[in-house]
């Protein structure tokens, strides 16, 4: 591991390397904190400026230190008002919004920064020591196990959607697999699905899936309600002072964002959790653990209640990318992102990665503190000037967000067309928000799409047919724990809806 | 019914037409070699098909109104305050949006996206002029740097019939 961390070091500490850190902590900082822009369309805009650079470790440190900015820049705009950038960070405005209001502004944030600084660190740990296992145990895995735990992965991104949501979000997974079927297919070179429109020759392009999913209904939801747009006036960014805790404060959010940390990685870890699950629970479980009048404080500016989320949100950053390098399964919509790009960038995340291209794997790692780092020591100080960025009206705002989501999907193509594929997803997209249908898996359904079908396919032709389901124990084991994880919500959803009819019999 | 039930439906539709294209028209193209493997480019797509049509109705049949008296958040999407909010300014946008995709390559970049940035900026009730204008034409002028020269994608900055 040692090697490991030296290789990353040579790799990653360049003096341009470096400036990559900085700007990309520094754009998602800023573009994070706009309502609107969350870390998966900052990542799809910034993807051909990654691919611009050709150099995958650069790419790569450069995205992931814009993915942390934007997380931190999240959290800042929960905090100043109560307006979270991402999902995310929801949690961070319980009691970061109160301290605010209380004129502790600057407290809340360096505590948000503390926290968050440390649940990276601790979670980049964490990965530095799983990710390498996990490599060895998937290196024994076949096309047939691979299919297996792709399907794993997509069913538990459903089951993980919520109550009452498993059908919905298994129809958005496979309505991603069908998009991501069109065009011509690496099986054969037969076009599937191209109507004989030369523009899905070779399928969607996921950036502009991306952008239709995410951004584009976000923007078009800040037209139509303007409250979401809570821009603030001159005087609330202004008054941004005291960023200092004391030492007793420091001494009890300390093993909060030790359990966090660890928690929120695990949590990360698991596919389709993510930091959004991770740092809700975090705020639940730190508040059920509090006693008396910490309890009392939480949801009125307690401070383990703002560092909780913010160290589970970030741990669980850091413990999403576990499965994306180990076996090349993105687990949340913005490690899919993170996929579609490294593929871009002719980079193939999985259990190879460590071995074939161990630069890219320990930079990453080594990028992670880096870009901790970084947030800690160069954004917190400049806080009070970045969000100034809030006080930008929102008529500004909104036509340079769209123009960014359109810029997003028209330079990875350089095709008009996919502008207007972009506005017609996007339409269809804020009819699904509108309807409460989760999008993320959509989006990791089209991008495991391919992978999935190739695997599907190899394993097919080594064992002529469907025999592979039989013949290995742990793809069998594997599919029956998809089965288990869609079955078993759906199961329990409906237990509970008989129950409160009160026509529940045999219990 | 309700929008999740309408939207199942269409997503049954569009399972009838992807599974009517894989099940019937997708293999009279395949070599005759290739009919012998196992596994065809169609097959994948008659698999989700299948499934496409179980999740479908399943949805389309069990699908619950969403529980009454939730406290509606601010700035929450919900869709029976549509009627509140500012649909046509977001059809408006969106209408803009493929305005700019027409006249992005016939205008060029820098004529185009000035147009969009301002446009979108009236439509959303910015009236100053002097400032939106300085700010769009910055804006678009330093993007356009950016992207041409920093990081060498071509983009066309003028009308076709100056370059």
């Amino acid at each position: 591991m040692l090697e490991g961390i030296l290789i990353g070091l040579s790799a990653a500490v360049t003096p341009f390397n470096l400036i990559m850190v900085v700007m990309g902590c520094v754009i998602g900082t800023l573009i994070g904190m706009l309502p609107g822009l969350g870390p998966m369309s900052i990542i799809a805009i910034m993807i051909p400026v990654a691919i611009g650079i050709g150099d995958p470790t650069a790419a790569l440190i450069l995205l992931s230190g814009v993915y942390y900015g934007a997380i931190f820049g999240g959290s800042t705009s929960s905090i100043l008002l109560n307006a979270p950038g991402v999902a995310g960070t929801v949690a961070t405005s319980f009691d970061g919004y109160p301290m605010a209001r209380k004129g502790q502004a600057g407290k809340a944030l360096t505590i948000a920064a503390i926290a968050s600084f440390a649940g990276g660190t601790i979670g980049a740990i964490l990965l530095m020591i799983f990710a390498p296992a996990l490599s060895s145990v998937a290196l024994l895995f076949h096309s047939a196990e691979y299919f297996a735990l792709m399907v794993v992965g997509l069913s538990a991104i459903a089951a993980f959607a919520g109550t009452g949501q498993v059908a919905k979000a298994l129809m958005m997974t496979i309505l991603g697999l069908m998009l991501g079927t069109v065009g011509e297919g690496t099986l054969s070179n037969t076009p599937r699905f191209t109507f004989g429109m030369m523009d899905l020759q070779s399928g969607f392009s996921f950036i502009t899936l991306a952008m239709a999913m995410f951004a584009l209904p976000e923007g078009l939801f800040l037209v139509m309600n303007p409250a979401r747009a809570a821009t603030g006036s001159d005087d609330d960014s202004g008054k941004i002072t005291g960023m200092r805790i004391t030492r007793q404060e420091a001494r009890s959010i300390a093993p909060v964002i030790g359990r966090q940390s660890l928690q929120g990685f695990f949590i990360g870890v698991l596919p389709g959790a993510g930091a959004t699950i991770a740092s809700f629970l975090g705020y639940a479980v730190e508040r059920n653990i509090a006693k008396g009048a910490e309890q009392e404080e939480f949801g009125k500016g307690s401070i383990k209640g703002l560092a909780a989320p913010e160290t589970a949100n970030n741990a669980a950053c850091t413990g999403s990318f576990v499965p994306l390098l180990t076996l090349g399964i993105p687990g949340s919509g913005t490690t899919a992102i993170l996929l579609g790009a490294l593929l871009a960038l002719n980079v193939t995340p999985g259990p190879r990665l460590m071995t074939d291209t161990p630069e890219v794997f320990w930079a990453i790692i080594i990028s992670m503190y880096l870009g901790n780092l970084v947030l800690l020591i160069l954004n917190l100080p400049l806080i009070p000037y970045i969000a100034k960025i809030l006080t930008i009206p929102r008529t500004f705002l909104i036509p340079f967000i769209l123009f960014f989501t359109l810029m997003g999907s028209y330079l990875g193509q350089n095709n008009s067309t996919e502008l207007l594929i972009l506005v017609g997803f996007g339409v269809v997209a804020t009819i699904l928000r509108f309807a409460d249908f989760p999008l993320a898996p959509l989006l990791i359904g089209f991008i495991l799409g391919t992978m999935l079908e190739n695997n599907f396919a190899r394993a097919m032709q080594l064992y002529r047919g469907f025999d592979f389901v039989l013949e290995r124990p742990m793809t069998l084991a594997l599919l029956v724990l998809a089965l288990i994880l869609v079955v078993l919500p759906s199961y329990r959803g409906y237990r509970a809806r008989k129950r409160a009819e009160g026509v529940a019999d045999g219990d | 019914m309700a929008l999740d039930r309408w939207i199942a439906l269409a997503f049954i539709a569009l399972c009838c037409v992807y599974g009517f294209a894989a099940f019937f028209t997708m293999d009279d193209q395949l070599p005759p070699i290739l009919q012998r493997n196992p596994v065809w480019p169609s097959t994948f797509p008659k698999i989700l098909t299948v499934l496409g049509l179980i999740v479908g109705f399943i949805v389309l049949f069990t699908s619950n109104p969403p529980a009454e008296g939730d406290p509606a958040k601010d700035g929450a999407i919900d869709l029976s305050r549509l009627g509140d909010y500012h649909v046509g300014q977001a059809l408006a946008l969106l209408a803009l949006m493929v305005a700019y995709a027409l006249t992005l390559r016939p205008l060029g970049f820098v004529g185009s996206t000035v147009g969009f940035l301002v446009i979108g900026a009236v439509i959303l009730g910015e009236r100053r002029f002097h400032i939106l204008i300085p700010v769009t034409v910055i804006a678009a002028g330093s993007i356009w740097y950016l992207v041409q020269e920093v990081l060498g994608i071509f983009l066309r900055p003028w009308p076709f019939m100056f370059m």
